[in-house]
């Protein structure tokens, strides 16, 4: 038999990037051959555009135009840029984990004296060991498919059964060149009855503009288990930021994730969350703080497998000038889900004409006994309330900035832990105090 | 001595329609004056041009405080000079603490003013001291600005704020609206504690009732966008029994 295969007419995009990344790792076929079916699969669609659904508020064609090179490994110069960033972005009380344009920097992380029960490893070496599970995600979505095919290095964490983690797990993105791509992937798995809390930020060192983050993460919650979840976007105010998500939570598990953007040109977060077990519990809060032209996207699947489950989203945006926010926020209720509670809720503010935001909520529903709903709200800063506090001697900017700190604060609350709560209050507070 | 407010042939629009013809009141420190009047004389559009709410356009005259013209400041800028209106309905601001409500404004208005920041605990004192005489209780500054507040505890909120921020001139809108008699008494015995030779007040009532707490020096009666009318306290007694009809055909 003939079979004819369709020319392709379009010049390769990302393939300097995946020689590159195949020169640099060693790896058993069985994962070399994963990235190539990755590749080919990025290659069939190329960078997502407005004509695919999933992708039509973020039209990555449009906005990234080209896949940019893979970034080197970083030299010493890099690394000692890399490190007053590290310093710039600390966050007391943590264990810090270091990515440095998309290599693991372990001089620049600590890795020593890890509690009793927890394990961390390179991606890097856990892939030039083979480990497939580490191969999950679903490579239908183009920008995970080109995660697969250049992802270089990441972190690999496990906590044991039983083990309780006080101290946060915070892996810090830091783009160091410009123009220059970076992928990475993070695996989280928590054994039963574990608790953690897990913190990932990304931001630049001086000199990194106009690069391209692409980031995954393959998160197991185990039954009964617990993760604390936050994720920090302050990347360069001309860069790119994909960062996708498979998370599955257990019986009697509890996932609670919160998400901050307030950097980066163009950002998105696509997670599918599954909850898979009975009795589980899924928080999951954001903010996106935007002006200028930039653009954040948070694209999240909740699949209700199991009866008796409960969800929860609540984002807010808050957009001035032609900054543009797009939630869309999709809940599958499978047949056996009876029983299941899921909420969606989006709030945003809109500080100028030019501002955008859209919110596509899709709920799916297959089982008859459940409680589900979504809300949106879109509106403008109370001309009431801003009165009130000028009459009381607050300045425009400050009036404005106490009650736009209130509406993000209502989402920031949903994060457990009191120093990371901080922390966020803290981005938001210097997001506010940047505009005025 | 010039007057610490002085409103002179005061004309005002809202959307094109003129509200307040040519209004002329003049308020000296130390003294308590009444404006009342029927619903719809321009009571409420006087105070708030006063403060500086958006939305009034000022189409002739002008408004004095201590000598310069207080409708060429920003609504901010008036507080910090020592204008304050204690408005007939405090909006609910959800997510603000009260006691962060309080503190950022003071500093804002001491900034304004060239003064120091309070410290904290300056602050925490000064409004501790204040709220244990208006009945305060500590867990209500510590939630959201008025949200869940009764009416009375509104009110008091707008006496706490008037007492931390000391104005040297208080406008109070209605402040009898929406308040039984026992939280209207106590919202008045805050008003009097303030009163001073150093300050003025201007009550704004529909009723003559608020009057029996707060006893004015002077009355006007305003009508159809004018004082048509001023007078001693007995003049409110006077409106009491005999009502606002002469006067609206006055004005006519």
């Amino acid at each position: 038999m003939n079979v004819a295969l369709a020319k392709i007419d379009k010049p390769e995009i990302a393939g300097e990037a995946f020689a590159a990344v195949r020169a640099r790792v060693q790896e058993p076929v069985k994962i070399a051959a994963a990235r190539t079916l990755a590749y080919d699969a990025f290659q069939r669609v190329g960078l997502p555009h407005r004509r695919i659904e999933d992708w039509k508020y973020t039209d990555l064609r449009a906005l990234m135009k080209v896949v940019a090179p893979l970034a080197p490994a970083p030299d010493a110069a890099t690394l000692t840029r890399a490190e007053a960033a590290a310093k710039l972005h600390a966050i007391d009380g943590v264990r810090r984990i270091v990515l440095v344009d998309g290599v693991l920097a372990p001089s620049l992380s600590d890795l020593s004296a890890l509690e009793q029960g927890v394990s961390i490893r390179s991606l890097r070496d856990a892939l030039a060991g083979g480990d497939e599970s580490l191969l999950s995600l679903d490579t239908a979505n183009p920008m995970v498919a080109l995660n697969t095919a250049l992802m270089t290095d990441g972190v690999v964490i496990e906590v044991a059964a039983g083990a309780a983690i006080a101290r946060p797990l915070h892996i810090l993105h830091i783009a160091a060149s410009a123009a220059a791509t970076s992928a990475t992937r993070t695996a989280v798995t928590l054994g039963e009855g574990a608790s953690a809390t897990l913190v990932e930020s990304y931001v630049a060192a001086e000199g990194a503009t106009g690069y391209q983050v692409n980031d995954a993460a393959i998160v197991s919650v185990g039954d009964s288990a617990r993760l604390e979840h936050v994720r920090i976007v302050e990347d360069a105010r001309d860069a790119f930021n994909v960062s996708s998500a498979a998370v599955s939570v257990g019986t009697h598990a509890k996932y609670n994730v919160f998400g901050i953007a307030t950097g980066g040109l163009v950002s998105r977060f696509q997670a599918v969350v599954t909850i898979a077990g009975q009795h589980a519990e899924v928080i999951t809060n954001g903010v996106n703080l935007l002006n200028g032209n930039q653009h954040a996207d948070t694209t999240l699947t909740m699949n209700h497998d199991v009866p008796g489950c409960v969800s929860r989203e609540g984002f807010r945006a808050v957009v001035d000038d032609r900054g543009h926010s797009v939630f869309q926020g999709r809940i599958n209720v499978r047949q056996p889900a009876q029983q299941t509670d899921a909420k969606m809720m989006t709030r945003a503010l809109l500080l100028s004409d030019d501002a955008e935001v859209d919110n596509k909520p899709e709920l799916e529903i297959f089982a008859d006994d459940v409680t589900c709903g979504h809300g949106a709200a879109i509106g403008a800063l109370d001309e009431q309330l801003l009165f009130y506090l000028r009459a009381r001697g607050l300045p425009e900017k400050q009036a404005e900035a106490m009650l736009i700190q209130a509406f993000v604060g209502e989402a920031i609350e949903a994060i457990a832990d009191d120093n990371l709560r901080e922390l966020v209050s803290g981005a938001a507070a210097r997001w506010l105090e940047a505009r005025s | 001595m010039p007057a610490l407010l002085e409103v002179k042939d005061l004309k005002v629009s809202v959307a094109d329609r003129e509200i307040l013809h040519g209004l002329t009141l003049s308020v000296n420190a130390g003294e308590v004056h009444a404006i009342m009047g029927p619903n719809g004389s321009g009571k409420s559009t006087l105070s708030h041009v006063i403060a500086g709410k958006p939305g009034y356009e000022v189409t002739g005259g002008e408004i004095l405080f201590k000598g310069e013209d207080l409708l060429a400041m920003a609504p901010d800028e008036r507080a910090a000079k020592g204008v304050f209106l204690a408005f007939q309905y405090p909006v609910e601001i959800p997510g603000v603490a009260t006691m962060t409500f309080l503190r950022t404004a003071l500093n804002a208005q001491r900034k304004s003013r060239g003064e120091a920041e309070l410290s904290t605990p300056d602050f925490l004192k000064r409004v501790r001291e204040v709220a244990g005489s208006l009945g305060i209780p500590q867990d209500m500054l510590k939630r959201g600005v008025n949200v869940g507040f009764s009416g009375g505890e509104k009110k008091r909120n707008e006496v706490l704020q008037m007492a931390l921020f000391q104005p040297s001139l208080c406008i109070l809108d209605e402040m009898d609206s929406g308040l039984d008699i026992d939280a209207l008494r106590v919202a008045s015995e805050g008003v009097n504690a303030l009163r001073s030779p150093d300050r003025a007040m201007v009550v704004i009532t529909h009723y003559q009732r608020l009057l029996d707490y707060i006893v004015p020096d002077c009355v006007h009666v305003m009508s159809k966008g004018k004082v048509v009318r001023s007078g001693g306290k007995e003049l409110a007694l006077e409106l009491e029994a005999n009502g606002y009809a002469q006067y609206q055909e006055a004005a006519a």
